[in-house]
């Protein structure tokens, strides 16, 4: 039987984690994910949970840590934020590249400079392209349920690649909300046991791995794990879809909010999609036709699925809690860009970069962007690509 | 060890096979197959490895010259990858997804620029965890694999390619870190420094100490480098050998904080004759060069009186 509780997005992870108890789970403290392995220490402590946790001296050996244990034939997994992410950058491409199922919880934050503690989505999106699979929570429901689905995605034969499940900093991760939880049996046995097929445990069939491969065989390597990337569509959708059978709750690679209709539709990943669909619910209330389309699945990126979710509506908000530095738009606006020209969907859209190290972003502001994507497409009016939201002004605020 | 008898311990099966890509007259494979040989015989191991020359010459894909598990992960965590290694023997072995009855080991091997560079933070937190592995550094003193640059384990005045011989140089400006004694002030239960010397009776007894005490191990090789110390391939033994003669690289042990010396030269012999047998010092024999090597020799005799000290409390 599930049961209902109270808990933040930290805590419903260190829960989850409990309930998996994975083999080996080596973290390095950072805020705002710093709970995590303390909690999960505090389980072990009392007994609750016997995984072996290692208490590394850095996010690079959180990972290497990680990368030694799981190829040597135990789950693991380990928590970090921001810097400690990008601390184990290199990693990340190596367990990538090994293919190897780990899992990494990530708690969103900005990266230095300034140093700053709050969310945004610089660290996840600064390791897009590493290799792993990257699944966005809005809430602490989702943070519950989407760790849960981690391994089965990551262990399935079709896959073999690390995924990231990441949830907002503090938005998320230290919010209490109500949240439903299922019985640890129910958990374990939706996740399963962990049986690698080779590792460097295995007695009497030694292996090697992480080989130097030289141009003759490196291109190969690269190819087949952008195949399992490819390939790892269909096991999130069908991971998906067995946890809701199974409990209920749930969706593939975005959640549709109000779109069949819309005219004008907010793109957005992580918590502000709660925010952005309370703007869509009262713009409704006043006539516009606004809905939300709240990513789920970054990583494989669902182009063709997202242009067809949006083919139709008159004007889109691309939604980055990010900056490229690239001079046209945030990372999300340069992926879905491509994906509606590519799949021949003529809707227009505009780039907005909102929230960055913590900048609240209210539901206010959500529909003061609803509002110019519908003024602009009744004016007719070319509104100014990649625009920032909710910047101090001179006179202060 | 009393049983120690040369010709049964080289007749034991080699786990790093013939036919890897190392130089000739490389220390470092010398080093590292006789570490392997203290392995007892049915006892499995993981092998770590640091990326580096012999990472690089040894794994190339799709062929492995090694016959045990073996696994490189990148330049500066082998300390951190075997301990993650480790962990997950103690965790499987815990839940019983391995049989009672199989024992691994774990070793890993890194060159100086993997241990006492880069890989420094990762090595020094492994061993303070007290992982149950042994790590390895072969020291050539240099960073060999890109191509001779200088790392803190090159010794004083050595001509390398980031501190070049010149009219205003007289090679590396610094002298070397003393990694084996850093290491030992981590209070682990093993520390040893040693070389190939003689019928490898000291690396063998200490590599078979290092991989059977429980905790974690060090173990520092002084592994020479043809390309890099420029001298003949087939010198190799001799210049270990001088090393150790003129307590350039002394033979000792911390086994559970007691610092012992493991051998004692009768006559300790002057740092010339080390240093003459290396293109690298040849600046040294230059004229002006006397004083350099004075210097080096006060800088050895400094290192050697502290070491006997420690070894006499």
């Amino acid at each position: 039987m599930s049961k209902k509780d109270r808990m933040s997005g930290n805590e419903a992870t260190a829960y989850a984690i409990r309930q998996v108890n994975p083999d080996v789970m080596p973290a390095f403290p950072i805020t705002p994910s710093t709970e995590i392995p303390q909690m999960v220490s505090t389980y072990i402590a009392n007994g609750e949970m016997d995984t072996e946790f290692i208490p590394v001296e850095s996010e690079h050996s959180s990972m290497s840590a990680a990368v030694g244990a799981e190829a040597a034939g135990a789950r693991s997994m380990t928590a970090t934020s921001s810097c400690g992410l990008a601390f184990m950058w290199e990693e990340l491409l190596v367990a990538a590249s090994n293919r190897l199922p780990l899992v990494l919880t990530l708690v969103n934050r900005t990266l230095s400079g300034p140093i700053n503690i709050n969310c945004d989505h610089s660290d996840s999106m600064g390791a897009r392209d590493t290799g792993w699979i990257q699944i966005y929570a809005e809430n602490n429901q989702e943070a519950y349920d989407n760790f849960i689905q981690a391994f089965p995605i990551a262990e399935d034969t079709r896959v073999h690649l690390p995924v990231m499940v990441c949830q907002d900093g503090f938005i998320t991760s230290h919010a209490v909300e109500n949240i439903t939880i299922e019985e640890d049996a129910d958990v374990k046995d939706f996740v399963g046991e962990y049986h690698p097929e080779e590792f460097l445990l295995n007695p009497g069939k030694p292996v090697a791995v992480g080989p130097y491969a030289v141009s003759n065989y490196s291109m190969e390597a690269k190819y087949n794990q952008e195949q399992a990337m490819i390939r790892s569509k269909e096991v999130i959708l069908e991971v998906a879809e067995k946890f809701r059978k199974r409990f209920g709750r749930g969706f593939g690679l975005f959640e549709q909010y109000r779109t069949e209709d819309a005219d004008f539709i907010m793109l957005i990943m992580g918590s502000a999609a709660g925010t952005a669909k309370e703007a869509a619910d009262r713009l409704r209330e006043r006539g516009m036709k606004a809905g939300v389309l709240k990513l789920r699945v970054f990583r494989p990126f669902p182009a063709e699925e997202i242009a067809d979710a949006l083919r139709g509506c008159r004007a889109v908000a691309i939604m980055d809690r990010c900056e490229s530095f690239n001079g046209h738009g945030g990372p999300l606006s340069s992926e879905v860009n491509a994906a509606l020209y590519l799949n021949g969907a003529d809707v227009v859209s505009v780039s907005y970069v909102y929230g960055l190290a913590g900048r609240d972003f209210t539901v206010e502001t959500a529909e003061g962007i609803f509002n110019e994507l519908r003024d602009a497409s009744e004016s007719g009016k070319k509104l100014t690509q990649y625009r920032y939201v909710g910047l101090r002004t001179r006179k202060g605020q | 060890m009393a049983g120690y008898n040369l010709k049964e311990v080289m007749s034991k099966p080699e786990r790093l096979a013939a036919g890897h890509r190392m130089c000739a007259g490389c220390g470092a494979t010398i080093g590292i197959r006789a570490v392997l040989r203290a392995l007892h015989e049915g006892d499995r191991a993981v092998i770590g490895n640091a990326t580096g020359c012999l990472e690089v010459s040894s794994f190339m894909y799709p062929y492995t010259a090694w016959e045990d598990s073996y696994i490189h992960n990148a330049f500066e965590n082998a300390g951190a990858t075997l301990s993650g290694v480790e962990t997950a023997y103690r965790a499987l072995k815990k839940r019983g997804r391995l049989p009672e009855d199989e024992n691994f080991k774990f070793i890993t091997f890194g060159g100086d620029g993997g241990t006492y560079d880069i890989g420094f933070q990762s090595l020094s937190g492994a061993m303070e965890r007290g992982h149950d592995m042994v790590y390895v550094c072969y020291d050539n003193g240099a960073y060999m694999n890109t191509g001779i640059q200088r790392s803190s384990a090159t010794p004083q005045f050595a001509d390398t390619t980031t501190t070049p011989v010149g009219k205003e140089s007289h090679g590396k400006v610094q002298t070397r870190k003393d990694l084996s004694a850093i290491i030992a002030e981590h209070h682990v239960p093993y520390v040893a420094q040693t070389t190939f010397t003689k019928d490898f009776k000291d690396i063998h007894v200490k590599s078979e100490k290092a991989i059977y005490t429980e905790g974690a191990a060090f173990l520092n090789v002084l592994a020479p480098c043809p390309r890099g110390w420029r001298y003949e391939t087939s010198e190799v033994m001799k210049i270990c050998h001088l090393a150790v003669e003129t307590c350039y690289w002394p033979l000792f042990e911390v086994e559970h904080g007691n610092w012992r010396l493991t051998y004692e030269p009768k006559r300790k012999l002057p740092i010339e004759d080390f240093l003459r047998e290396q293109g690298r010092f040849k600046h040294l024999f230059k004229p002006g060069g006397e004083e350099l090597i004075e210097a080096f020799q006060a800088e050895v005799d400094k290192r050697w009186e502290d070491l006997l000290y420690r070894c006499s409390r």
